[in-house]
């Protein structure tokens, strides 16, 4: 009798097994809201001191066109903080890049679902895969090495600029854009497909037609996540783009992106300092607009739930 | 389930454990070092972290090595990082040396008062430019020209009709600051490419027709760029030592007060002949035993 008692109004092992598990799982959750918060925190309020305590005005940030924190204007005495070839150079590389890349990645992938299966999965998917894992260093050393005496020789200069950026960022976002829009392309539904075909549709019609409009929205998504790593990318564009900061007149003068200045410039300022704190604005604005990309790949996906 | 749980569980107490390990060790490294210093033995002991400039790095790690044979119980780090980080690190008592290419006084942001100077060793600063460049020898006024944008065609100093590639360093890096300072005499340099380390410089010069740069001596010896004089005066360790040659820099180890315990010892071997005499020349750089002219943070320069 005791014993059956004591079973039914204590825990089993099971239970406190389970409880244990759901505390643990919790607490990794919590410990990677608190990573995530803490570094939000961190970028911000460094990255707003450039304003509040260095008094230096946003709109002089984000529209100026001369970058050179170590150098004082005699006549406004603010140092030179024109942040604009910057984003400039960041969103070019990236929209250009994500431009070149997205009609590949939808050729590359169409091939891989609609036309040869087969072979797509046993020769493309393991190459795709071996691209995705090279490390941005190499893609860097490769773009300084054959892109840039490239560039340089077909169209002059010297081969720094946003179009090696872009070359460069097109091959390292390309596996990305691709492998997404391979699972999207698989999760639109077979009947799609057999329906379109058994009305008379011929493959290309069925692929226009039926299969790419199914996929819109996760193609959408799959372009935005490759720009999101193109944004990010610092090294290998560091390598390619020439880090000079100056408004890009064309595609093959030096510029620099958001990034490539934060690389250089880090390790060579003093904390606390104001040269040091324009580069926490600057990871401050990229930070930020890794949150829209993540918003924006979000509302794609929400609209395009398929009716 | 079960599985699952014990997996989780054991990864939580595995990054547990290499937490408090870390926490542990680094805390057990300052309390030798404090110990160690407290009763200042013959035997040296202790941890000393030394970080900062890239360009002091590779000699800085090669005689913290020999420290250390010498000395088994002591551990020297050396890292990188930038001088800039060096100096912020060292002040804030993260690190207890912060190497340096730069006076601390020139550096802004850090308060040089609480930071104590050692000098450890000189380096060479030489104009770099590719080979297809005819010129050999510039003025300084050329070179200031160059750097500052007035020129930007060889054919206006003495070469072919070839544009000028200008490849500086990033702001803010040691080696660009001692260039600037000495050629350019507080003209602002022309926004141009910029790339973070000699490493890097090098190789763009001998692959970029028309390109000029700076380096430092130990990377003068490679193929595809030739060094330019200045003035006639040609960039070797002779001219730097009784300073004919302008563009030289001491390299700085600073600690915050008076070194202590290891970080003295380390310090102190830095300074002997016998590593003045070997590893420092060895690795390209001027050992301060050699140097017959002494300067300031101001830039004077007086006879030894």
């Amino acid at each position: 009798m005791d014993n059956i008692t004591q079973k039914l109004t204590q825990k089993s092992e099971s239970t406190k097994k389970d409880s244990m598990g759901r505390a643990v799982s919790l607490a990794a959750l919590a410990l990677i809201v608190i990573v995530v918060v803490a570094i939000f925190a961190f970028v911000i309020s460094r990255g707003m001191s450039t304003f509040f305590k260095d008094g230096v005005s946003v709109s002089d940030f984000l529209f100026g066109t001369n970058w050179n924190p170590s150098v004082i204007n005699p006549h406004t005495k603010q140092p030179y903080i024109g942040a604009l070839p910057m984003i400039l150079g960041s969103f070019l590389v990236t929209f250009l890049a994500a431009i070149v890349a997205t009609p590949f990645a939808i050729g590359t992938s169409l091939f891989m679902t609609e036309i040869a299966q087969k072979r797509g999965a046993k020769i493309m998917q393991p190459i795709i895969e071996l691209l995705v894992g090279i490390p941005s260093v190499v893609y860097g050393f490769i773009g300084l090495t054959v892109v840039v005496p490239f560039i340089r020789s077909v169209f002059g200069g010297s081969g720094f600029g946003i179009l090696s950026g872009t070359i460069v960022l097109f091959v390292m976002i390309l596996p990305t854009i691709t492998s997404m829009t391979v699972d999207t392309l698989k999760s639109v539904p077979r009947h799609y497909r057999e329906s379109a075909l058994a009305i008379g549709a011929t493959r290309w019609q069925m692929i226009y037609k039926v299969v790419l409009r199914a996929a819109t929205p996760g193609i959408l998504t799959a372009i935005v996540f490759g720009m999101a790593r193109a944004f990010g990318e610092a090294l290998a564009v560091q390598m390619v783009i020439g880090n000079a900061a100056l408004m890009p007149h064309n595609l093959i003068s030096p510029s620099s992106t958001l990034t490539s200045v934060l690389t250089m410039g880090i390790g060579n300022t003093v904390m606390g300092s104001l040269q040091n704190n324009v580069l926490w604005t600057l990871a401050m604005i990229l930070l930020l607009m890794s949150l829209v990309f993540n918003l924006i790949v979000r509302a794609i996906g929400r609209r395009g739930e398929m009716k | 389930m079960n599985k699952t749980v014990v997996g989780i569980v054991g990864g939580v107490v595995v990054i547990a454990a290499g937490f408090a390990l870390y926490a542990n060790s680094n805390h057990s490294g300052s309390s030798d070092a404090k110990s160690s210093s407290s009763t200042s033995s013959t035997k040296v002991s202790g941890k000393v972290l030394a970080l900062g400039s890239t360009a002091l790095q590779p000699l800085a790690e090669q005689v913290a090595s020999s420290f250390q044979e010498k000395n088994p119980g002591a551990t020297i780090t050396v890292q990188g990082g930038g001088s800039g980080a060096g100096l912020s690190q060292v002040s804030s008592g993260s690190a207890q040396i912060g190497n340096s290419d730069v006076f601390a006084e020139e550096k802004s942001g850090v308060d040089a008062s609480k930071l104590k100077d050692h000098k450890v060793a000189v380096v060479g600063i030489a104009p770099v430019v590719n080979s297809d460049v005819q010129v050999s020898s510039l003025s300084k006024e050329q070179l200031r020209d160059i750097f500052t944008g007035k020129v930007t065609n060889w054919k206006d100093v003495g070469g072919k009709d070839e544009k000028i590639v200008v490849i500086n360093r990033a702001t803010g890096s040691g080696t660009r600051a001692v260039f600037e300072k000495n050629v350019l005499e507080g003209q602002s340099a022309v926004n141009t490419t910029e790339q973070d380390s000699n490493g890097t410089v090098q190789k763009i010069v001998s692959t970029t027709p028309g390109a000029i740069s700076y380096l430092a001596f130990a990377y003068l010896d490679a193929s595809g760029i030739k060094a330019l004089n200045i003035d006639k005066v040609t960039p070797d360790k002779k001219n730097v030592e009784d300073n004919s040659w302008p563009i030289w820099a001491y390299e700085h180890m600073y600690t915050k007060g008076e070194p202590t315990g290891p970080t003295k010892a380390f310090l102190d071997y830095f300074s002997t002949s016998e590593v003045q005499k070997t590893l420092v020349p060895k690795l390209g750089y001027i050992g301060l035993t050699d140097m017959k002219v002494t300067r300031d943070s101001l830039g004077k320069v007086t006879k030894n």
